[in-house]
């Protein structure tokens, strides 16, 4: 499975992430970080690690990783 | 686990004081990415303005140099004309290059200053609360300019990437935003050519990067982002407006 | 030392500014100063070995900036300009005596206030030495009064500035700069290497990266930062005071006190004095920042008669240093004009 690691304190909640994921795989989380926003979780499951998330995030909040295996 | 895409080594730690959504974060990042993948950081020397980006030194592991209101051209010829070995970046927003200052961008361009120059139009004066800047639209609500800017008290918006084209001494000016993935992808092409430029001794480039300011323009982040892509680059049409660097390869 | 030559202050100035290793000027022309920055392009033109580097900014405004980038880098750079000019770069004094930015700026004073005049004057005591910026910064300023000294003080000025990483002003006139003297060049004087140089923006290699910023992180870190420049200042203040004394061997109950240009007048009018009989001295401040208050301290009961090409800045300065400021009197030219020896000798003895 690939994996995209959130550095969930860093998130501002400007919602990039969750709305350029071509395949939807990251949602509006329900747990306020330390200044005050609510950090996007991630689903694996259609992961492609394309990397777009990151790519549009302006805080790099997030990591992207190809399962190579 | 392969590493598609992680926080770009020359990146402190700190978070940044832009507000959610902005685009300082997304090109500052690009940024980031170009000292890596061109070796920059030891020998880079990056020249901020004053606005929202003014504590970006902060975000960087090299050597910076945050400038007075308007003089970060003026400060960067001296810099570069000092050591002309260094890569020097000039960072600026609307405010800053457009208004306080206007000369000194334009006579860096008109010496031609070896160096790179990004400028961030967001189309309102961000740092300092929402007033209008020299890039804001017509109509535009700015705390400035209540009901909206209206061009017979306020002037017409600027339009910086077709003025520096007109310029001799500047070699590449293109327009660009961030809005979308392939924007992204676009402008840091853009990034890159003129920070390559640089590198390759020619004039000044000019990168001038439509930018959404949610806080300023008191919408969501996503409505910013859509704000740019059906208005401001109406106003400011989006391309290529000069590449002497083509011609001489 | 170099070579004995019959040249123009401005000029004489210059090429001692480039001896000591300011390869790089960034300045806009104004009366009476534009000869620094054609010499410097004269030089880059016919003496390219000197590796000298002139811009000439599209206003004041740039060049002071462009300076501060400039000597960021751990480079010696100048501007030179004239009170007009000086005005417009309050903004980078405060923000390079902040920075630690070790500039030299070269102030030629004319007549103010507006447009005014382009003969001598000493009416930008106040902005040079009290410092037109905002917040509290200062500036080491000193002030020849002769082409030699101008020359001297010149190279000076580069050491002082990296050594305190502290702007330094030379404050001259008209008169001084447009004048021909005698004078011997001084030497070639090596400047350091910029790696050297405290907090020098070369590229980080091998080192933590250097940043130039002055912004404030809340009032507790301000507070601290400014703290810091205070040390600064008190370090200056303990080790750059300079002043000459003439005449005051024997004890005079008169004693002039000028700068600059009118300073030699004074020394002439000092003369007459004393071939009649008056016991006239001198003391002429040379750092008008600091203040050589020390050379006024404990002379109770003198007159002290200061002249001054103004309404009366350097004036004040004088009443807070003495003991009593009632025994301070003042003579003022406005304008442009220079007052000849006689006329102070007039003022001397209204004071007996």
């Amino acid at each position: 499975m690939n994996l995209v690691k959130i550095n969930a304190d860093r998130c501002k909640e400007c919602g990039y992430c969750i709305k350029f994921c071509p395949k939807a795989c990251l949602s509006k989380g329900d747990k306020i970080n330390k200044r005050g926003y609510y950090a996007p979780v991630f689903d694996a499951t259609n992961c492609i690690a394309c990397g777009t998330c990151a790519r549009m995030c302006p805080d790099t909040v997030l990591s992207v990783y190809k399962d190579v295996e | 686990m392969k590493a598609i895409y992680e926080k770009p080594q020359v990146f402190t730690d700190a978070i940044t004081t832009y507000c959610g959504g902005c685009g300082h974060g997304i090109v500052g990042k690009l940024i980031a990415e170009l000292i890596d993948e061109l070796d920059l950081r030891e020998n880079g020397i990056l020249v901020w303005p004053i606005g929202c980006s003014c504590l970006s030194d902060r975000y960087y592991n090299m050597d910076a140099f945050m400038s007075l209101h308007g003089r970060a051209p003026a400060s960067a010829t001296g810099i570069k004309r000092a050591d002309p070995s260094k890569f020097v970046l000039c960072y600026q927003g609307d405010g800053d290059m457009v208004s306080e200052g206007m000369a000194e961008i334009m006579h860096a361009a008109i010496r031609s200053e070896k160096f790179t120059v990004i400028f961030i139009n967001n189309a309102i004066y961000g740092m300092t609360g929402g007033q209008m800047a020299p890039t804001t639209l017509e109509g535009q609500y700015a705390s400035t300019a209540p009901a909206g800017r209206k061009e017979l008290n306020s002037g017409y918006p600027v339009h910086m990437a077709e003025i520096m084209g007109m310029m001799p001494g500047v070699c590449y000016s293109e327009r660009v935003t961030i809005t979308s993935p392939g924007a992204v992808a676009k402008c840091k092409n853009a990034l890159r050519k003129g920070f390559q430029n640089q590198l390759d001794g020619k004039g000044l480039s000019f990168i001038e990067i439509l930018s959404p300011c949610p806080t300023g323009w008191k919408m969501a982040p996503l409505k910013a982002m859509e704000w740019v892509d059906e208005v401001v680059s109406k106003e400011y049409p989006l391309g290529l407006i000069k590449d002497t660097t083509k011609e001489e390869n | 030392m170099g070579e004995k030559v019959f040249m123009q202050g401005n000029q004489a100035m210059t090429e001692s500014a480039i001896r000591a290793g300011c390869k790089l000027f960034f300045g806009y022309p104004i009366t009476p100063s534009s000869e620094v920055p054609e010499y410097y392009a004269n030089v880059m033109e016919t003496r390219p070995e000197e590796g000298v580097m002139f811009i000439q900014a599209e206003t004041e405004v740039a060049a002071f900036n462009m300076v501060a980038g400039a000597c960021a880098t751990g480079h010696r750079a100048m501007t030179a300009t004239s009170g007009p000019g000086f005005d417009l770069g309050q903004e980078a004094m405060s923000f390079m005596s902040a920075g630690d930015i070790p500039a030299v700026i070269v102030e030629v004073q004319r007549p103010g206030p507006g447009d005014g005049e382009i003969l001598a004057a000493q009416g930008d005591y106040f902005s040079a030495v009290k410092g037109g910026g905002h917040g509290d910064y200062c500036n080491l300023v000193l002030a020849p009064y002769s082409v030699q000294e101008m020359c001297e003080l010149m190279q000076e000025s580069f050491d002082l500035a990296q050594k305190y990483c502290n702007p330094v002003v030379l404050l001259t006139d008209a008169t001084l700069a447009k004048m021909r003297e005698s004078v011997e060049l001084p030497g070639y004087k090596e400047a350091p290497d910029p790696k050297t140089v405290p907090n020098a923006l070369t590229g980080c290699k091998g080192r933590e990266p250097h940043k130039m910023a002055t912004c404030g992180d809340g009032a507790v870190q301000w507070e601290e930062f400014n703290a810091r420049l205070q040390e600064k200042y008190a370090r200056i203040a303990a080790n750059e005071v300079r002043y000459k004394e003439y005449n005051m061997d024997d004890d005079p109950d008169i004693i002039l006190v000028a700068y600059g240009s009118v300073a030699r007048v004074c020394e002439s009018a000092m003369k007459l004095a004393r071939e009649e009989g008056i016991k006239v001295g001198m003391i002429r401040p040379i750092s008008l920042w600091p203040f050589p208050d020390v050379a006024f301290e404990g002379k109770r009961g003198k007159k002290f008669l200061v002249v001054e090409l103004s309404a009366g800045q350097m004036v004040q300065d004088v009443k807070l240093a003495v003991d009593d400021k009632r025994d301070v009197h003042f003579f003022g030219k406005l304008g442009g004009t220079t007052p000849s020896p006689k006329v102070v000798l007039g003022e001397i003895k209204k004071l007996l």
